[in-house]
C-alpha cells in the first residue's frame, strides 16, 4: 500500500462518552474449541434493577426509631420507597402525619384507617379527619448494614 | 397536537415534596449566592413579595409574613426535573425539554385520543410519582399550547390543571383573553410597539396583515402569528439552544484590586464556555461587564461593559477566558469598589455548522483538551481542573445559608422517617 508522506497525522477515536458499551465476546472467531460457558453468559446481577422497579418514582429514606422492629425495620435502616404504588391494606407506607414523616403498616378497617406499629410497646394510631395526613409512598425494600 | 407541561412554582414545589409542612405556606427561593428572590409560591406572590426582590431589603417583610426562605438547591431541582421529564417521555416520544420546569410534547398519530383525559393522566402520574403539581395546555400548535397552559394555570378550579384548545371558538376566546405582553416570545419592547398600534391582545395580533408583521418585525414574529392562527409554524426544538449564555454574579465582598476581578471574570468565562460546549455551540462575541455596588450611593459608581468580536467562533475556555480577562483589565478603574461582574457569550452558532475564517483559526489542540477537561470535571466533580488564573480553593463560594438537603442525590441527606 502506498502511503503519502504528510506532516499531519489525524487520529480518529471512538466517542465513548455517551455509550454504555457492548459486551465483548472474546472467544468468537477463534478456530479452536469455544468456551462451553459462553452459551450461558448472562447479564450481571444488579441490585439497582432488583430494588428500584420504577426509577422516576423511587426515593430513599432513613429509619429512626423502634416501632417497626418486628417487621424488620431497625433504627438507621435504609428504606426504598416507591411512590407509584397504590396504598393497600397491609402494606408498609411512609406517611406524613401531623408534621412528621413516619413509617407504619396500613390497616383498613370498617371504622377507618389505622397505622399499625410492629412492636408491642407501641400503640396503633387511628387516623381521624383532624389529623394532617398524607400517604407519601409505599416501602418496597429495607436495606440494613450489618 | 402539542402540549406544554409546566411545573407549578417548581422550586417551591420541590422543597414541599420533602418538607410537606410547607404545603399551603408562603415559600421563596433565593438566587445563587442568596442574593434575590428567584421563585415564589402562590402564597408568597399573594403576600406581595416581588420577583427579583433583593433579600436584604425584604428580610423583615419575610419574617413578618412568615415566608419560608430557601437557598436554591440545584442538585435537588435538577433531579426532580429529570424525573418529571422522563415520565413525560412515557406519553409521547417527542419531548422537548424547554427549561428545568417546562416541556413541549408533540403528539403525532394521536388523533383519536381524548386529550383532556390524556393530559389529566400525565398530570396525575407526575403528581403521584414525584409530588410535583403541573399544568397542561394542549392545542394544535406550540404557541397555542402555551396559551392553553396559561388558561389551565389561571383557572385551576374550572380546568383542573388541564386545558385543551380544540375548536375555533375556544381558540378565539383564548386569544381575546390573552394580553399581548403575555404572548410567548413577545418581549416588553415589542409589546410596547404593538400596543402603540392598538394591538392589545393576542387576537389583535393575529388580525395584522402578514406582510406588515414581516416587514415591521421579523420572520420569527410571522411564524408566531401563524402558530397563533392554528397553523403549525414553530417546530419542536426550534428554540432549544440559547442565543446567549450569561454568567453574572455579585461578589460576596467588594473588590478594588485587579487580581480578584481577573479571577472572578475568568471563572465566569469558564462557566460560559462549559455551557457552550454542553449545548454544542460556539460563540462569536464575548461581553464582559463590571459594576460597583449601586446600593451604596455614597461611593463612586462605575458601570461598564465591553464586547469582544472574535475572528472565528470558539467554545474554548482558554480563548474565552483570556479574552474576557483582557477586557476586564482594560475596563478596570482603580479606586472603584466593584461588586458585580458578568460574562455573556453571544453570536452563538452550532458547532457542526459554522463559517470558518480564511486566515485565522483556532488551535486544533483546544477541542480535545476541552473534551478532556469536561470529562475529568464531570468524573471527579467540584471542578478539579481549572485555569491557572482561577482561585484553586474557591469554586463559587456560594453563600447558601438556607440550603435544604440534597434529598435525592446524597445518601447522607435523605429524609428521615420516625418509627
Amino acid at each position: 500500500m502506498l502511503a503519502k508522506e504528510t506532516t499531519n497525522l489525524t487520529f480518529f477515536l471512538p466517542d465513548t462518552s455517551n455509550s454504555e458499551g457492548a459486551i465483548f465476546f472474546d472467544s468468537g472467531i477463534s478456530a479452536g474449541f469455544p468456551s462451553p460457558a459462553d452459551d450461558f453468559k448472562e447479564e450481571r446481577l444488579s441490585l439497582d434493577k432488583e430494588l428500584v422497579k420504577n426509577k422516576e418514582a423511587t426515593f430513599f429514606a432513613r429509619v429512626s426509631g423502634q416501632s417497626m422492629i418486628d417487621a424488620g425495620l431497625d433504627d438507621n435502616d435504609l428504606l426504598v420507597i416507591d411512590r407509584s404504588l397504590e396504598p393497600e391494606n397491609d402494606k408498609i407506607a411512609v406517611c406524613f402525619l401531623d408534621g412528621e414523616f413516619t413509617v407504619k403498616r396500613l390497616k383498613v378497617e370498617k371504622d377507618g384507617l389505622w397505622l399499625l406499629p410492629a412492636n408491642r410497646n407501641y400503640k396503633p394510631i387511628k387516623i381521624s379527619p383532624e389529623n394532617e395526613f398524607v400517604i407519601w409512598g409505599i416501602v418496597t425494600n429495607v436495606i440494613k448494614k450489618l | 397536537m402539542y402540549a406544554l407541561v409546566d411545573c407549578n412554582n417548581f422550586y417551591a414545589s420541590c422543597e414541599r415534596v420533602f418538607n410537606p409542612n410547607l404545603q399551603g405556606q408562603p415559600v421563596a427561593i433565593l438566587s445563587n449566592n442568596d442574593g434575590c428572590v428567584i421563585s415564589r409560591s402562590d402564597e408568597a406572590k399573594t403576600l406581595g413579595l416581588p420577583m427579583g426582590a433583593p433579600i436584604f431589603k425584604w428580610e423583615a417583610f419575610c419574617k413578618q409574613n412568615n415566608i419560608r426562605v430557601f437557598s436554591s438547591n440545584y442538585p435537588l431541582y435538577g433531579d426532580m426535573s429529570s424525573r418529571v421529564m422522563s415520565i413525560l417521555k412515557q406519553f409521547t416520544p417527542d419531548v422537548e425539554v424547554y427549561s428545568i420546569d417546562e416541556a413541549f410534547l408533540q403528539f403525532k398519530g394521536f388523533q383519536y385520543y381524548d386529550f383532556n383525559d390524556y393530559g389529566t393522566q400525565m398530570r396525575r402520574r407526575i403528581l403521584k410519582w414525584t409530588g410535583i403539581p403541573t399544568c397542561v395546555g394542549i392545542a394544535p400548535t406550540k404557541a397555542l399550547s402555551k396559551v392553553a397552559n396559561k388558561i389551565a394555570r389561571k383557572f385551576p378550579n374550572e380546568t383542573n390543571g388541564v386545558y385543551v384548545i380544540n375548536s375555533e371558538a375556544k381558540r378565539i376566546k383564548a386569544l381575546k383573553w390573552l394580553k399581548i405582553e403575555d404572548v410567548w416570545g413577545i418581549g416588553r419592547r415589542l409589546a410596547k410597539r404593538l400596543k402603540a398600534k392598538g394591538c392589545n391582545t393576542a387576537f389583535d395580533f393575529t388580525q395584522l396583515p402578514n406582510d406588515w408583521v414581516r416587514n415591521n418585525f421579523s420572520v420569527t414574529e410571522l411564524k408566531l402569528k401563524n402558530d397563533l392562527e392554528g397553523i403549525p409554524s414553530i417546530q419542536l426544538d426550534e428554540v432549544t439552544n440559547k442565543r446567549a449564555i450569561a454568567t453574572t454574579r455579585s461578589f460576596e465582598y467588594t473588590f478594588s484590586d485587579i487580581d480578584n476581578i481577573k479571577e472572578r471574570v475568568s471563572t465566569f468565562a469558564t462557566s460560559c464556555a462549559e455551557k457552550l460546549r454542553k449545548q454544542q455551540s460556539s460563540c462569536y462575541m464575548i461581553l464582559v461587564t463590571l459594576s460597583s455596588d449601586r446600593h451604596k450611593k455614597e461611593a463612586e459608581q462605575h458601570r461598564t461593559s465591553k464586547t469582544i468580536h472574535l475572528a472565528y467562533p470558539t467554545d474554548s475556555t482558554l480563548i474565552i477566558s483570556s479574552q474576557a480577562v483582557k477586557a476586564a483589565i482594560n475596563m478596570f478603574k482603580p479606586g472603584i469598589k466593584y461588586k458585580r461582574a458578568g460574562v455573556i457569550v453571544m453570536g452563538l452558532v452550532p458547532n457542526n455548522n459554522y463559517q470558518l475564517h480564511l486566515f485565522e483559526h483556532e488551535n486544533p489542540k483546544h477541542k480535545p483538551l476541552m473534551l478532556a477537561i469536561d470529562k475529568l470535571n464531570k468524573k471527579y466533580k467540584d471542578y478539579k481542573i481549572k485555569l491557572g488564573n482561577q482561585d484553586l480553593e474557591r469554586t463559587w463560594k456560594m453563600r447558601q445559608e438556607r440550603l435544604s438537603l440534597k434529598y435525592t442525590t446524597n445518601i447522607n441527606q435523605i429524609i428521615t422517617v420516625k418509627c
